[in-house]
């Protein structure tokens, strides 16, 4: 990860310092990006950005970045565990019943294609009268984080085999108990990756759904803000993107630290679960 | 009692469809109370589905069966038979102690005695120490006595075996048919074993029931007395006849 970190770094100033600073254009088409220093400033010049402050005599920037991520990830947070209890639900009762799996199974892919910017008004439109305000933020998380946990999850709550069904019914046990003896034990494989992507989806429905509901206080809100001063100042949005990659790793180091005591003497599937 | 009686029962599988397949016709079988007994047959002549009929894991299409007195249904609801069959088919997320104490979980057993349960019967398969490892750490022949140790543990009147040795190498094999019999011996359990090796059939059984397929139907039932179930019975004469016996009886 460290190792990551400074490959990325390199790569970056590495770009700078080789790449055209008006970008490279071929045949009329900019095929990589200007490496100039209003477009992708010096390393040191966003650390420096950090530790200044916001504005003349204001708060530090990174202090007002990490606030911009709690609210943020409070938010993810909601959003992710609601989103996993709906695909969880969604995938046991698709598990289930067979023919709500072949009814329901289209419309959850479908829910994925519309495309957000249109779904945000109408979800906005609750804040204040159905639910504060932060709250249709979370909406937007959840509304992307449950897709792959159904879908990841269903599989999973399928993949025991015949053999072990059978044995479940030989023993008497109804749906319920096979379901919490037998298939959620068998699924835990697949449920895993699941919800790194739903963890990542949850960051995104987040940080997009600030944007596009005018929430503020969040890290979305920040990456806004900062890139109208992008001009002058162009280090600032930087700092707040960092914010965002921050977000991203803290939710995904959390999924982590559920999975390890979990899955330590269990094989690894491959899963694709799209 | 009877351990099993299974009453004129056909078994046709789609009934109704075009796929349609009869798997048994007409079948009656008794297992007495502490009785061992082989079917044995050619692939697709009905033996595992008969099994299963037993188990009632699967309906008859016609014709009742009854375990233990009881109609199968029942009987399953009442775990009147521990099971087994050609997968182990271990929980690899449990333990070797905890996937034998699965089935005493199920029937609400206390802690305490589920666990003294389980290693009771861990040291009667011969894994007592291997009870904290999981199912991925042992070879095949070890997760099948776990299977066999998960079967035996609601102490069950009837056992119901389907090819539990099919995938294990001959050592291995023959040494779980004598533990198979020491332990059936011990707790007088009645068991019907599906098989499709006649050595094995013919070892281990107090009756092999020969099954023919298109249509499944039992065509012959060779009574099995050895001399002694163990290293000198397997070549006592009388041994090798049966084995002539029911080659024959598959034959005609």
């Amino acid at each position: 990860m460290i190792a990551g970190l400074a490959v990325a770094a390199l790569l970056w100033e590495g770009y700078k310092a080789a790449g055209d600073p008006e970008g490279t254009v071929l045949f009329g088409v900019r095929v990589l990006p200007r490496a100039d220093d209003l477009s992708m400033p010096h390393l040191w010049t966003i650390g420096r950005r950090l530790a200044d402050p916001e504005m003349t005599g204001g708060r530090p920037v990174w202090l007002v970045v990490l606030q911009a991520c709690l609210f943020t990830l409070g938010i993810t947070a909601a959003g992710f565990a609601a989103g996993t209890v709906i695909g969880l639900v969604l995938a046991a009762a698709m598990q289930r019943f067979r023919i709500v799996e072949r009814g329901l199974l289209p419309y959850v892919v479908l829910s994925q294609t519309v495309p957000l910017v249109a779904l945000a008004p109408l979800i906005a439109g609750w804040g204040g009268t159905l639910m504060p305000p932060w709250a249709t933020v979370s909406v937007i998380a959840a509304y992307l984080a449950f897709f792959p946990v159904a879908v990841g999850m269903l599989r999973g709550l399928q993949s025991p085999s015949a053999g072990g069904v059978e044995l479940m019914r030989s023993y008497a046990a109804g749906w319920w108990r096979t379901l919490v003896k037998l298939r959620f034990p068998a699924a835990l494989p697949y449920l895993f990756p699941a919800l790194r992507l739903a963890g990542a989806a949850a960051v995104v429905g987040a940080v997009v759904g600030e944007i596009s509901t005018g929430t503020r206080g969040g890290i979305g809100r920040l990456i806004i803000e900062y890139s109208r001063e992008a001009t002058s100042d162009p280090a600032k949005v930087y700092t707040a993107m960092l914010g965002a990659a921050l977000l991203g790793l803290l939710v995904a180091g959390a999924v982590s630290l559920l999975e390890l005591p979990l899955m330590r003497h269990r094989r690894h599937v491959e899963v694709a679960t799209l | 009692m009877t351990a099993v009686v299974v009453d004129n029962v056909t078994k046709v599988f789609n009934r109704g469809r075009s796929d349609e397949v009869p798997a048994l016709t007409d079948v009656n079988l008794t297992v007495g109370d502490g009785e061992f007994v082989s079917l044995i047959g050619p692939s697709g002549c009905g033996k595992s589905t008969l099994l299963r009929l037993i188990a009632d894991l699967i309906e008859p299409t016609s014709g009742t069966v009854t375990v233990a007195g009881r109609p199968a249904s029942q009987a399953r609801r009442e775990q009147e038979y521990g099971i087994a069959f050609q997968q182990a088919g271990l929980f690899e997320w449990r333990t070797v102690r905890r996937n034998v104490e699965l089935p005493l979980e199920l029937r609400g057993v206390s802690k305490a005695e589920r666990r003294a349960k389980a290693e009771e019967m861990l040291e009667l398969v011969g894994l007592a120490d291997f009870a904290g490892h999981y199912p991925g750490q042992l070879s095949g022949g070890m997760q099948q006595r776990v299977a066999i140790a998960r079967a035996l543990a609601v102490q069950p009147p009837l056992l119901l075996m389907d090819e539990p040795f099919g995938a294990l190498d001959e050592m291995t094999r023959e040494r779980l048919q004598s533990e198979l019999l020491g332990i059936c011996a011990k707790t007088g359990t009645s068991t019907v074993f599906v098989t499709h090796s006649i050595a094995e059939a013919v070892f281990l059984s107090g009756r092999v029931v020969v099954m023919s397929a298109r249509p499944g139907r039992i065509t012959a039932s060779i009574e099995v007395e050895l001399p002694s179930r163990d290293e000198a019975g397997r070549q006592a004469p009388a041994y090798f006849e049966k084995i002539t016996e029911v080659r024959q009886a598959l034959r005609s």
